[in-house]
């Protein structure tokens, strides 16, 4: 039943490294990460990989195999011929720490600098009343993982490591939509996703709705709509005059 | 000595799921500088696994739901082997935590007049489970994680540091808790990514770091779960109750081989999926053992009206509690009328609509879709019992989470007794909160109280623990970590598994002899630098103390009661109700003693009719009841 693949797998630390060549037994109905696990476990004790659910849950391996963002837990090994060789490296917008294992702090670092839940400030707990039709837009956005495959693609990112500091990424800009969805949410978050994390940049290729394991539209559902709401507000005559007089507040009216 | 990077906090948590962000936040909030340690990534706790829900007698969709509903059926569950005090405090608090998660930003799924929508789910008698489709678990961990973002926010507001006073250690697996005397003085771990040492000085560590389940073949738990915390609140001092039981989930995948195990959630049950045996019988009708007679249906019919009509109906018996369902599904296989793979069926396809199937369960059609290629929304699934949960843990006070250890603090399923023999789905994600809170509070208690008094770690312990961490790399020659490990999982899961045996339970125990002395000699290669043979090296010491206790304790225990079953002593007995089994450290290995179990307040005894009652206690027991108001026992 089982045959032996051909893996290429990425060795080494933030000082270099280079791909390395294995040949491992492979079993029916076997995932990347299984593989993975079995070379670990035979030949390179100590191959550095993240892992946890085993389940696509927890976004913990991701990774790149020939290329393509993936979680490995959910790569299927039959997708590949069986004298193809299965290139796996590190995701690549972010540094690499050890073999498979890159330092994604970048995104704890976003995720800190958006400006959590701010629900209305008299209503207590108990007392909230939300409709099906209204959550399911930012329940969407929550099904999120965080494997970070979307932020690892975007091209804004991948290749210019001078954007991150005024990039999101499309999680975390995914994350202000979530919030601006919300219906009990009391902030105006447009204003933010424009100017502090860059929703500017983002020029809708899709790729990053086109790597999520949750198949979340992340472009169709979350960014565009969050740059027509932007340029609803920025771009509107009324809002434009009227913004000019108003007080700088952050309240929704 | 080498340079030790060192830290110094009010109270240490060491876990970062459900139950250890809940202990923080308390924590933190009443005004302890608090650190959180994960063993993973901040956000990727094992809680995220949790698919059904979260019970919490809300009464959102059956306004006959109260606390006291919820507790009977918590003590039913647990066949009456739980804490009462924990069940008890549970059931009260569970809703006001739900509802504290909606202040987070948690979104659940909602009801038609906009209040959180609740769920049926195995063993609760109404609709009680607060979700979010099948990925409730997510939910909670990414919504206390961004509360612990926003209280650093409010930090970062008022002193211009994030982490003042509250920092979340990631990738950093702490291996010793460390004593000044009699009491925690902190803790001594590693990090990850460069394997360089890390001490913890403080007062109070709360222990949440999960469960146990990496020391069986077929589990639902990730590599996180090797009882690290139950090892070392042993190792300081601190007694483990009710090991014996470990909850085998009746549904776990069980094709192909490498997915083996994953659950698949009882939402399925819950929501109308049925398991059938290769015959196509709906075989569980034949299992509703005597003390749940009259609670589920007897006949098909009744058990599909139930879903529409649960007030003239009685429950399906798939939704019986996990530990019935599991052995059911063992039997059937057993007499030959399994499925293919050695499962059987569990099938939603015949039940429900398609677009219906896809909103419910949609991480379940992905799961089955892309693992093992089959369409839950077309074809019935191959489903088989898969360890899950250890009902035992680290024995605590049920108010404050404190262990016999002074500063040390433990909740969650690293904790014990709450669910007895058996816990119900979905009450454990209302666990981690309750207890979570509970034990945060009782942390900030004791260092509120212990004054200018504090503890330190000595350089001597320090000493003593880089020695034990780095064992594995000074031993050459020595046996692979990994073969140990699949030797360890292959003879838990045969001989201490869901079915247990005198004779196999011995065999277990040579076999933990064994593997104990073959641990000493365990090497591993390369550096310290994110080294995955060295982590289980460290892990696989925990993992076998962990499998003794349950292994020790299943062999004293001669009665079968929810997740411990003894083939050679079938059936509940009335006088091992009364016996707790209490696990402590005892030169290398482990000891066990008996203790009784405290006897229910009378006014929450008083929620049972005696005749239920009688199913469970002794003679003497029940001559002991007060002479009961015949009004009660609406159920």
């Amino acid at each position: 039943m089982g045959h032996n693949a051909k893996l290429r797998v990425w060795r080494g630390d933030a000082s270099g490294g280079d791909l390395k060549d294995y040949t491992v037994e492979v079993n029916e109905g076997e995932v990347v990460l299984d593989v993975i696990h079995r070379l670990q476990a035979t030949q390179t004790p100590d191959l550095a990989v993240r892992w946890n659910c085993k389940a696509g849950k927890c976004g913990s391996c991701s990774a790149e195999v020939n290329g393509r963002p993936r979680l490995m837990c959910m790569c299927q090994m039959n997708n590949f011929a069986e004298d193809e060789v299965i290139t796996i490296t590190p995701m690549r917008a972010f540094p690499v720490i050890r073999d498979l294992v890159t330092d994604v702090s970048y995104n704890y670092e976003k995720a800190r600098k958006v400006p959590s839940f701010a629900p209305p400030k008299d209503l207590a707990p108990g007392d909230y009343r939300m409709q099906q039709v209204d959550v399911e837009r930012s329940q969407e956005f929550r099904k999120c993982i965080e494997c970070f495959l979307c932020n690892n693609t975007c091209h804004v990112i991948r290749d210019h490591e001078e954007n991150k500091e005024n990039f999101s990424g499309p999680r975390f800009l995914m994350r202000i939509a979530e919030l601006d969805m919300h219906p009990l949410d009391t902030l105006d978050r447009k204003k933010m996703a424009q100017e502090e994390h860059g929703l500017g940049y983002c020029n809708i290729t899709k790729c990053c709705s086109e790597v999520c394991p949750e198949h979340i539209h992340i472009t169709d559902n979350a960014l565009i709509p969050m740059k027509e709401r932007v340029a609803d507000v920025k771009y509107d005559p009324f809002f434009a005059i009227w913004s000019l007089f108003r007080k700088p507040d952050n309240a929704k009216s | 000595m080498a340079e030790v990077e060192r830290h110094s906090y009010d109270v240490i948590v060491i876990g970062a799921g459900g139950a250890g962000l809940r202990a923080a936040i308390e924590a933190r909030s009443q005004g302890m500088r608090t650190a959180i340690i994960c063993k993973s990534l901040f956000g990727k706790a094992h809680t995220v696994m949790a698919e059904g829900g979260i019970a919490a007698a809300m009464g959102n969709v059956n306004s006959k739901d109260n606390w006291q509903v919820h507790f009977r059926d918590t003590m039913r569950g647990g066949k009456f082997m739980n804490s009462w005090r924990m069940a008890e405090l549970h059931a009260m608090e569970a809703p006001q935590r739900v509802w504290e998660l909606e202040t987070y930003g948690a979104l659940f799924d909602r009801t038609k007049d906009g209040r959180i929508s609740q769920r049926n789910f195995g063993g609760h008698e109404y609709p009680r489970l607060a979700h979010v489709g099948d990925r409730t678990g997510l939910e909670l961990i990414r919504t206390l994680q961004q509360k612990i973002v926003s209280l650093q926010q409010e930090d970062e507001r008022e002193s211009g540091d994030a982490e003042s006073r509250l920092k979340v250690f990631a990738e950093l697996t702490i291996t010793k808790l460390t004593m000044d005397g009699e009491r925690i003085s902190g803790a001594f771990g590693y990090w990850r990514e460069s394997g360089r040492f890390v001490v913890f000085d403080a007062p109070a560590v709360i222990i949440a770091t999960g469960g146990i389940g990496k020391s069986f073949k077929v589990t639902s738990n990730s590599w996180e779960y090797t009882g690290d915390g139950h090892a070392l609140a042993m190792r300081a001092g601190a007694t483990l109750v009710n090991m014996e039981f470990v909850q085998f989930h009746p549904t776990g995948m069980v094709w192909p081989p490498s997915v083996k195990g994953i659950l698949v959630t009882e939402s399925v049950r819950g929501d109308g999926g049925v398991l059938t045996n290769s015959e196509g019988k709906r075989f569980m009708f034949n299992y509703v053992p005597e003390v749940f007679r009259g609670q589920y249906a007897d006949t098909e019919a009744e058990a599909d009206r139930w879903y529409t009509d649960p007030e003239n109906n009685k429950r399906p018996p798939e939704l019986l509690p996990r530990d019935e369902v599991a052995r059911a599904i063992n039997s059937e296989v057993k007499a030959g009328r399994g499925s293919p793979h050695g499962g059987v069926f569990l099938d939603v396809s015949s039940r429900l609509p398609k677009a219906e199937i896809m909103k419910r369960l949609p991480s379940m059609y992905h799961q089955f879709k892309e693992l093992a290629d089959v369409d839950i929304t077309a074809q019935p699934m191959e489903v088989g019992p898969t360890c899950h949960y250890v009902m035992g843990g680290v024995e605590v006070e049920p108010d404050t989470g404190a262990a016999k250890v002074p500063g040390l603090f433990a909740a969650g399923e690293a904790s014990g007794g709450m669910h007895g023999s058996n816990r119900l789905g979905g009450n454990s994600l209302s666990d981690l909160l309750v207890f979570g809170r509970r034990a945060g509070a009782g942390a900030a208690e004791y260092v509120g109280a212990i004054g200018a008094t504090r503890p330190v770690v000595t350089e001597a312990e320090i000493e003593v623990a880089s020695a034990e961490a780095l064992a594995p790399f000074r031993a050459e020659g020595g046996e692979n970590p990994y073969t140990l490990h699949t030797e360890l999982q292959q003879s838990m899961n045969d001989l201490v598994g869901i079915i247990r045996r005198e004779d196999e339970l011995e065999a277990a125990l040579a076999k933990l002899e064994v593997l104990k002395e073959r641990s000493k000699a365990v090497s591993v290669e390369g550096h310290r630098q994110f080294n995955p043979g060295w982590h289980l090296a460290l892990d696989l010491n925990n993992m076998i103390t962990v499998s003794e206790c349950i292994a020790r304790a299943a062999l004293i225990r001669q009665e079968s009661r929810g997740g411990h079953t003894r083939d050679d002593h079938p059936g509940m007995n009335p006088e091992w109700r009364q016996v707790n089994l209490i696990c402590s450290i005892d030169g290398e290995g482990v000891a066990v003693n008996k203790q009784a179990l405290s006897s229910m307040r009378p006014d929450l005894l008083a929620l049972f009719d005696r005749y239920e009652l009688s199913k469970y206690m002794t003679e003497a027991e029940l001559a002991d009841l007060p002479v009961q108001d015949s009004t009660k026992g609406d159920s």
